[in-house]
């Protein structure tokens, strides 16, 4: 029988980093994206899976009942009737948890949606870490790397919760199959990232000389504070945010590759897959150099508060620090 | 049905059937067995049921045929071939690179092929998605959908039963090709369905057996489905390989091409 004492008491976790812009979900940009889609396009609906609170999309749903769908605990299903829809002229929002999309629906986000080019929108919320306590079997670090392999699928990683909220409305007047990668959580806002979202281009934050981070989704805001770090070291490092990981913005990357000594990625996601290797890849064909990869490290994650987690898998703005002064030590 | 009608649904059948055999044998590959299955139920949609113009393609209005069992594009292709949706000369293309007929349906519906298939189970769902649609849209077509008997073992199958039923879905109506075999061998062996109708009634179906080659039991059958308040499913009993005595409930037809040998005896036996 253990004492009292012994059993390990949950630490109070401290409130989500926020900027002095304050911060907010990525999914509520999802989320009002779609309400300000609902009064844009009549044809956008929404299908989900009994998470419709989770996701958020049931803030649509008080809006507009007649445009949203619940398609029960039926990730398949769900996918190939928004494909359906979008044949007949709809513009359907299919969302669920980013696991069950991309992994259970593979098949039907490959063959239903992708091949026939159909025009589905694949909203993924709960994605990275985020989803926190559920564990390991509801977080998903692999799917940027499912999507970005999946021919006609545009991949988008919003950073903040307007990026969010613009790149949902931009999806929606894109043609063609698209990813949309949200988190659950909280997340401090960046108004460096904010105005006109377009699909395919990436923005520099940061300029700098030494090295140049790149970052995907939310880890904008550690890439920042790690540069503002590192310049008062003296080492200038350039930021650049990439939301959208496929296409890639190479143009940019290459003349990273070419004006800094080496480059950094920064990703809530696997690095097997993910923007590092999307980087790495286009930097090996047209200037090869140095390419760090900051992500999850091949392994599943585990049950914690999602602001814990990233601390625990080293992706925080300390841990891009202690990369670049590593690398420039050696 | 008058019996003259009855005669060119038969002829056409017969020659839907030498242009599997010719189709298959040309690309050295595809599935005869579950084509020949499901012969009279397409010539039925195409040449009788349907509301479609190959000239008007996109014809809002034009009923829809969704091929779930995507590996039987043979019957699928020779039909929309003979409607005129697609160039005679172009079924040469059949499984060969460059060619829009792939052994799986790609959707392109200028050419008649209304939704990408052939990963079993996705057709049901889809057919869900532009059903539900068309009730949004206040449009009045139908939605005709050809599962294989193999096919509906899939999970997928069961969830676009349930969604049917939720969105009361009637303007579905589905069949089965139930030849009762599939890729490994008898279907109910390897993984049994029986009793098939109770299944679908208890998803809130309605359902009805037929005779899968009978035109008459197929047309009268689509004209009560029509109807229907409920998603139909119209499950047909058919012979894997009909029409070709050598191949009727053989399995080595399942996905195996007939050298030019075999595929002349086959002919033989449908001029």
């Amino acid at each position: 029988m253990k004492n009292i004492e012994d059993i390990h008491i949950i630490p109070v976790v401290p409130a989500p980093p926020s900027s002095e812009f304050g911060a907010e979900q990525t999914k509520k940009g999802f989320a009002d994206g779609l309400i300000e889609l609902g009064k844009l396009l009549p044809n956008v609906v929404v299908i989900d899976t009994d998470v419709a609170k989770a996701t958020r999309s049931a803030d649509f749903q008080k809006i507009y009942p007649e445009r949203h769908f619940n398609a029960g605990v039926a990730e398949q299903n769900m996918l190939s009737v928004a494909a359906g829809m979008s044949i007949e002229g709809f513009i359907p929002f299919a969302t669920s948890f980013g696991m069950f999309i991309t992994t259970r629906g593979g098949d039907q986000l490959r063959n239903s949606i992708c091949y026939p080019k159909a025009n589905v929108k694949v909203a993924a919320t709960h994605c990275g870490i985020s989803t926190g306590g559920d564990g390991a079997s509801h977080q998903i670090n692999e799917d940027i790397a499912i999507c970005r392999s999946f021919p006609n699928l545009t991949v988008i990683v919003p950073g903040d919760y307007e990026e969010a909220k613009q790149a949902t409305i931009a999806a929606a007047y894109f043609k063609g199959p698209v990813y949309l990668r949200y988190g659950r959580d909280t997340y401090p806002i960046v108004p460096e990232i904010h105005g006109k979202f377009e699909i395919g281009k990436s923005r520099t934050i940061r300029e700098g000389t030494d090295c140049t981070i790149f970052t995907t989704g939310i880890m904008v805001s550690e890439g920042i504070k790690a540069s503002d770090m590192l310049k008062e070291k003296g080492i200038s490092a350039r930021v650049v945010h990439l939301p959208t990981v496929k296409p890639l913005d190479n143009e940019v990357v290459i003349k990273a590759a070419q004006e800094t000594k080496f480059l950094v990625t920064v990703e809530e996601h696997s690095i097997i897959g993910g923007l590092g290797e999307a980087i790495a890849g286009v930097t090996a064909e047209h200037h090869p150099t140095r390419v760090y990869r900051i992500g999850i490290n091949d392994v599943f994650g585990q049950s914690g508060q999602s602001q814990e987690l990233l601390d625990l898998y080293g992706l925080r703005s300390v841990n891009i620090v202690e990369k670049i002064l590593e690398v420039i030590k050696k | 049905m008058k019996q003259s009608k009855i005669d060119f649904l038969r002829l056409k059948a017969k020659e839907i059937r030498q242009e599997i055999i010719i189709m298959i044998t040309r690309a050295a590959s595809g599935h005869v067995g579950g084509s020949m299955s499901a012969v009279e139920i397409l010539v039925s949609l195409y040449h009788h049921i349907m509301k479609h113009d190959s000239q008007n393609p996109n014809w809002s209005e034009r009923d829809r045929f969704i091929m779930g069992k995507g590996h039987a594009t043979p019957v699928y292709y020779a039909v929309l071939a003979d409607c005129g949706y697609i160039p005679k000369e172009d079924l040469l293309g059949f499984r060969r690179p460059g060619s829009y007929l792939q052994g799986h349906p790609k959707q392109y519906t200028e050419k008649g092929i209304e939704v990408s298939t052939g990963t079993l189970g996705l057709s049901l769902s889809t057919t869900c998605g532009m059903a539900l649609s068309a009730k949004l849209k206040g449009e009045k077509q139908n939605y005709f959908c050809l599962c294989g008997d193999g096919e509906i073992q899939e999970g997928q199958i069961w969830e676009a039963a349930m969604f049917a039923n939720k969105y009361k879905l009637n303007n579905i109506i589905a069949f089965v090709d139930r030849n009762y075999m599939q890729s490994d061998g008898y279907a109910e062996d390897i993984m049994p369905l029986d009793p098939l109708e109770p299944k679908w009634e208890a998803f809130g179906w309605e359902v009805f057996s037929i005779d899968g080659h009978d035109f008459e039991q197929i047309i009268n059958t689509v004209e009560k489905a029509k109807l229907s308040e409920k998603p139909v499913m119209i499950i047909a009993r058919t012979i894997k390989g009909k029409g070709v005595s050598f191949m009727e409930n053989d399995n080595t037809w399942h996905g195996s091409p007939p050298n030019l040998e075999t595929a002349m005896r086959a002919l033989g036996e449908l001029v």
